[in-house]
């Protein structure tokens, strides 16, 4: 599936949610679920530092494909990481690069990707590009 | 200007149904739930009052101060010093001369860092601050010992959350040239005991500044019977509007010191080759002031006055107590800041939850708490955590309030199990 494909069907997920503890319940449990990340690839290296939660990023290209891993402290952020990876995840560096993130305000998780919320998110999906953006030029 | 205490009658008894209807935004709602307003140590919320002094201030009494010969500029002059005489009163300053307007306490600070650390801190010199300091009572104190060479030293926080008073025995030396200290911290509610730090830092001719943003709108504060030799604080945090604070300080100290900006309003006589600056208070307040500020500050000061801080200590300590032991049910809350002296601010962490995650869902629930580090990362670092959930309460906060609270708390704690 394209990224937008996956958008999409995540939009039609939450669709079914009668409120938003039903949301954030399947949120954390997502979050509890989220693959880890290498525990060495915990480190200052890969971090980035939000004021309220930290997010802790690994990108790694195959083939022009690229495939994250990521870790966050706290469990909301880690159930919307996991969203975020199910989206950009092992897909082309070029799409990637180019995409357009519409299903989170679509879901109504907007808050959460807001820049004043300094929860790490906002630099995680900055950080997902640059990695894509590098990745294509090298190849 | 009148200098005798302008003293409203305190009104009793203390009717919270008849408080709330004062703050109208305590009527709105939260994420489509009546809002529960649990974030009043950041910023507090505005009585009508002050509301419509704000308005009033525009509509009829603008003009810029101090230079005006016609009679508006006289009547916002008079309002915007009345305001002034009113914190005075409020803290019981010896004089008006005493009171500076400045933005607030974080400009309260850097002005003293700056003025008086240029000249009376040298190379060697020490600097005491505590381990529950907020950001703005740390960093302006780094920024002058960088520039000077002094050094800062830190009283450290005991498991409790009190500051260690044999540790400010010992780091109390001559090399000490000024201690700044927090009255209440804003993370742990700890009252701290600076009259005693007061007392023990000036029997080595040391002066102190305290940082009491968090306590004036908790409790009676009386500059001259503490002997403060600075006592700064902001008006947005007790129910005046932001962007106003006042800096107290003693009179032989803001006379021996240089002033901090230089512009209109604080000099007496310019030319090319000399300025001379202008008297107390105006030699610290460069530029036109924050008049409507000022104006509505003294309305906040009076409404305070009218209930009087004893009825305010009373109902929060209530409120302390019962929230206190409500989350204390919980299973697996942790409180952190268990100090025997506290303000109504409650700071607790949920075993196995981020404070992120249990700010998130109590957002979600209508109930605005605070989480994060409360902009005191070296106290979160001792304790060895990222951050807690802060609960503070003011006098406008009631019982069903907390209930909110405790009831929010456990539902989240249940989905983050």
């Amino acid at each position: 599936m394209d990224i937008n494909q996956i958008q999409d069907e995540i939009i039609d997920e939450f669709a079914f949610f009668e409120d938003w503890m039903e949301k954030y319940e399947y949120i954390i449990d997502l979050g509890k679920n989220l693959p880890l990340i290498d525990p060495s690839k915990k480190d200052d290296d890969h971090l980035i530092k939000g004021c309220q939660s930290q997010v802790w990023l690994e990108a790694k290209e195959k083939d022009g494909i690229i495939h994250f891993t990521a870790d966050s402290d706290a469990v909301i952020t880690k159930g919307i990481i996991a969203l975020l990876i199910r989206v950009l995840s092992d897909q082309k560096a070029e799409a990637i690069a180019e995409t357009e993130l519409y299903f989170i305000d679509q879901i109504g998780l907007k808050e959460h990707l807001s820049p004043t919320r300094s929860n790490g998110l906002v630099s995680m999906v900055k950080q997902m590009k640059l990695y894509a953006l590098a990745f294509q030029h090298k190849s | 200007m009148d200098t005798t205490t302008e003293r409203t009658p305190v009104r009793r008894p203390f009717e919270i149904t008849e408080i709330r209807r004062e703050f109208p935004i305590l009527f709105r709602e939260m994420n489509g739930k009546p809002m529960v307003f649990l974030d009043s140590a950041a910023s507090s919320q505005k009585p009508k009052v002050v509301i419509e002094a704000l308005d009033h201030y525009y509509e009829y009494l603008n003009a810029n101060v101090h230079r005006g010969v016609y009679q508006l500029s006289q009547e916002a002059t008079d309002a915007h010093e009345r305001g002034r005489e009113l914190a005075r009163g409020f803290i019981n300053a010896a004089s008006a001369k005493e009171v500076l307007f400045t933005r607030g306490t974080t400009e309260g600070i850097n002005l003293v860092a700056q003025c008086y650390g240029r000249q009376f801190i040298k190379a060697g010199d020490e600097i005491l601050i505590s381990g529950m300091e907020h950001h703005s009572n740390i960093v302006p104190w780094q920024m002058i010992a960088e520039q000077t060479g002094a050094v800062l030293k830190v009283i450290p926080v005991t498991e409790r959350g009190e500051l260690d008073m044999e540790a400010f025995d010992q780091l109390l030396s001559n090399r000490t040239r000024l201690v700044s200290v927090v009255h209440i911290s804003n993370t742990l509610g700890t009252i701290n005991p600076v009259k005693e730090i007061i007392d023990k830092a000036h029997a080595r001719d040391v002066p102190v500044l305290v940082d009491g943003a968090q306590a004036v709108p908790h409790q009676q504060v009386d500059v001259q019977a503490l002997d403060a030799d600075f006592y700064v604080f902001s008006g947005h945090k007790m129910f005046g509007p932001t962007g106003i604070g006042i800096l107290y300080g003693k009179e032989k100290w803001l006379d021996a010191m240089p002033p901090y900006h230089g512009g209109g309003e604080m000099i007496k006589t310019v030319t090319f080759e000399k300025t001379t600056y202008n008297e107390l208070p105006f030699k610290y307040e460069a530029g036109t002031p924050d008049i409507s500020g000022s104006v509505a500050l003294g309305v906040a000061i009076e409404y305070i006055q009218r209930i009087g801080h004893e009825a305010i200590q009373a109902h929060e300590q209530d409120l302390l107590q019962y929230a206190t032991d409500g989350l204390s049910q919980i299973e697996g809350i942790r409180m952190v800041g268990e100090a025997a002296d506290k303000a109504s601010v409650i700071s607790f962490l949920l075993d196995g939850a981020h404070p992120y995650d249990v700010g998130t869902l109590l957002d979600k629930l209508g109930i605005a708490v605070r989480t994060g580090h409360h902009c005191t990362q070296p106290l979160m670092d001792q304790f060895g955590i990222p951050g807690t959930v802060r609960a503070s309460f003011a006098l406008y906060n009631n019982r069903e309030d907390v209930d909110r609270l405790v009831a929010g708390v456990e539902r989240a704690a249940r989905m983050l199990r």
